[in-house]
């Protein structure tokens, strides 16, 4: 962390950058963005947009179920519970063969339903809302440390396994007669996801966190081509939007995940008027 | 030993392979889809599976790709009689796919064939090998093209191409061409045709056009829920539980393949 704050005082003397909590947040949203810019493609590849949303809701539940509990910190119970959720949702819909977003709709009711139900009890809700909005500039260096290993365990991850997901993306037949164990791969995307939205839901907040996942994927889909445009292209969006709506949410006094929610949202409305241009 | 007697007519071009289906079934819950089907499946053979909506075509493919629980024994013999996994080659309905995504066909293949992500670029070695697939498919041209932004045939030449490489012991079609006009429908099943030539390998096709399938197809299997009627196109059409169920259909459609011969046959008459 010492190095990081030396470069960030050697090379960005502003006044924003004096803050100490303004240099972890400018680093948690330069590990943070590129994981969700891949990620997101992916997502949004798999049509499971309205998965992760379900994914970001329920963490209200993990959470209350880790008060319940009575942990401090429910970060590791809400990890744990949306990894089971995101099982059980993908085994549901194997299952019963039901439309997956009804399947996904009827279990995101029940996790918010249930979560503000435990949590209200005795009217304290107040305290959790910090979950909903959510709060980047809170960031201590232990959390950025755990980002640096999210980003880590992700790339890793899709090293080994971009091609797969991706192949299951576009047509879960043809993956299988590649011999890809599609119904695995399946579920280890979703866990994936789980386990990315519920680790980031604290300082991006759950109400605008799918917003985050989906918009610079959604923009860039609109002017790419292949692959790796497409790639590239989110990666871009989402780390000019994360310091863009960082540096803005100081200047205004904002909320800062919703701040960078909007700079992606201008991206996309962006790349939709470009979009015949490039189709 | 009978097995062994079938194989054998049926040798053509090729080996001896065989994929063979024995009281082969497919039950989702408490609904059976598919039941005691016996079927050998033979090198070199072009079988069509024709029967109506909801016979259970796809789900007979889907069973044999692996895709879908199945009860039974299959299994696919090699030249040399032994018992091994077949490699299988697949191309899916073109309705399946999300042609919005900024996939390239590169894209498609380097998936398919390399495990370096696609999202990196490709090899030089990647491009080159896809390039030639596509030219024997006569799609070369598509190579750096959008999914989206190809017409249906192009983009079932590119899906068969992929499924010949590396190249298969079988072929499942799943209505390749439906909803293509008949210049790409026929240009398809030409190249198809002409696959039974060139490779090792047995041809599974599900479709619905008679016509196409009388010319093109070595054995017809009429499937719902089991098999109602199996032989070569001729057997098949004047089967007469075939007849009753779809004697309008086929001779509306033969009338107009008997069309075309005749015309041909008048054509030489009159160099003659």
């Amino acid at each position: 962390m010492e190095i990081w704050y030396a470069f960030v005082d050697h090379f960005l003397p502003f006044a924003w950058s004096q803050h100490t909590f303004m240099k972890n947040a400018l680093l948690a949203v330069l590990l943070v963005s590129p994981v969700f810019a891949i990620m997101g493609t992916m997502v949004v590849n798999n049509k499971m947009a309205f998965f992760s949303d379900t994914i970001g809701h329920s963490a209200l539940t993990g959470i209350a179920i880790g008060v319940l509990l009575g942990f401090q910190d429910p970060l590791w119970i809400m990890v744990i519970f949306s990894v089971l959720l995101a099982v059980a949702i993908s085994l549901l819909k194997n299952m019963t063969g039901a439309s997956t977003d009804t399947v996904i709709g009827a279990v995101s009711a029940t996790m918010v339903a249930l979560g503000i139900v435990i949590l209200s009890r005795g009217g304290g809700f107040n305290k959790f809302s910090r979950f909903l909005v959510g709060d980047l500039l809170s960031i201590n260096p232990k959390e950025v440390f755990l980002l640096v290993f999210t980003l880590m365990g992700v790339t890793l991850l899709w090293g080994i396994m971009f091609n797969k997901f991706l192949l299951v993306s576009i047509n879960p037949s043809l993956a299988r007669s590649r011999g890809i164990p599609v119904r695995l791969v399946e579920t280890l995307f979703c866990i994936t996801t789980a386990v990315i939205v519920t680790i980031s839901i604290q300082w991006v907040g759950i109400l605008i966190i799918n917003s985050l996942l989906i918009l610079p994927a959604a923009a860039a889909r609109n002017i790419s081509r292949n692959m790796r445009q497409y790639h590239v292209i989110s990666i871009l969006i989402t780390l000019t939007s994360g310091v863009a709506g960082l540096l803005m949410s100081y200047y205004w006094s904002t909320a800062t995940g919703a701040t960078i929610v909007l700079f992606a949202a201008l991206f996309y409305l962006g790349t939709l008027l470009l979009k015949p241009r490039f189709s | 030993m009978a097995d062994i007697g079938i194989i054998k007519k049926s040798i053509k071009s090729c080996g001896l392979c065989c994929t063979k289906l024995e009281n082969f079934g497919v039950t989702f819950g408490k609904t059976e889809i598919l039941s005691g089907i016996d079927l050998h499946i033979h090198c070199g053979d072009l079988t069509a599976i024709v029967g109506p909506n909801g016979a259970g075509k796809s789900t007979l493919l889907k069973a044999i790709l692996g895709e879908v629980g199945y009860t039974g024994k299959l299994y696919f013999l090699d030249s040399e009689d032994c018992q091994r996994n077949p490699v299988v080659g697949y191309v899916p309905q073109r309705l399946d796919f999300d042609l919005g995504a900024p996939i390239s066909v590169l894209d498609l293949f380097s998936a398919c064939l390399s495990s370096r992500p696609v999202c990196l670029g490709h090899s030089r070695r990647l491009r080159e090998r896809a390039s030639a697939s596509l030219a024997s498919v006569q799609a070369d041209h598509l190579l750096d093209r959008c999914l989206g932004d190809l017409s249906g045939g192009e983009l079932q030449r590119v899906l068969l191409a992929m499924a010949l490489d590396p190249s298969p012991d079988l072929l499942l079609l799943d209505e390749p061409v439906s909803g293509i006009d008949i210049q790409g429908k026929e240009l398809f099943y030409n190249l198809v045709s002409d696959l039974r030539q060139q490779y090792d390998l047995s041809i599974i096709l599900v479709s619905h056009d008679w016509s196409l399938l009388s010319r093109y197809a070595d054995r017809i299997i009429l499937l719902d829920r089991t098999v109602q009627c199996c032989g070569t196109p001729e057997e098949v059409f004047s089967n007469e539980k075939v007849l009753r169920a779809y004697g309008p259909a086929i001779r509306e459609e033969l009338g107009k393949l008997r069309l075309k011969p005749k015309i041909i046959h008048g054509g030489g008459g009159v160099h003659a």
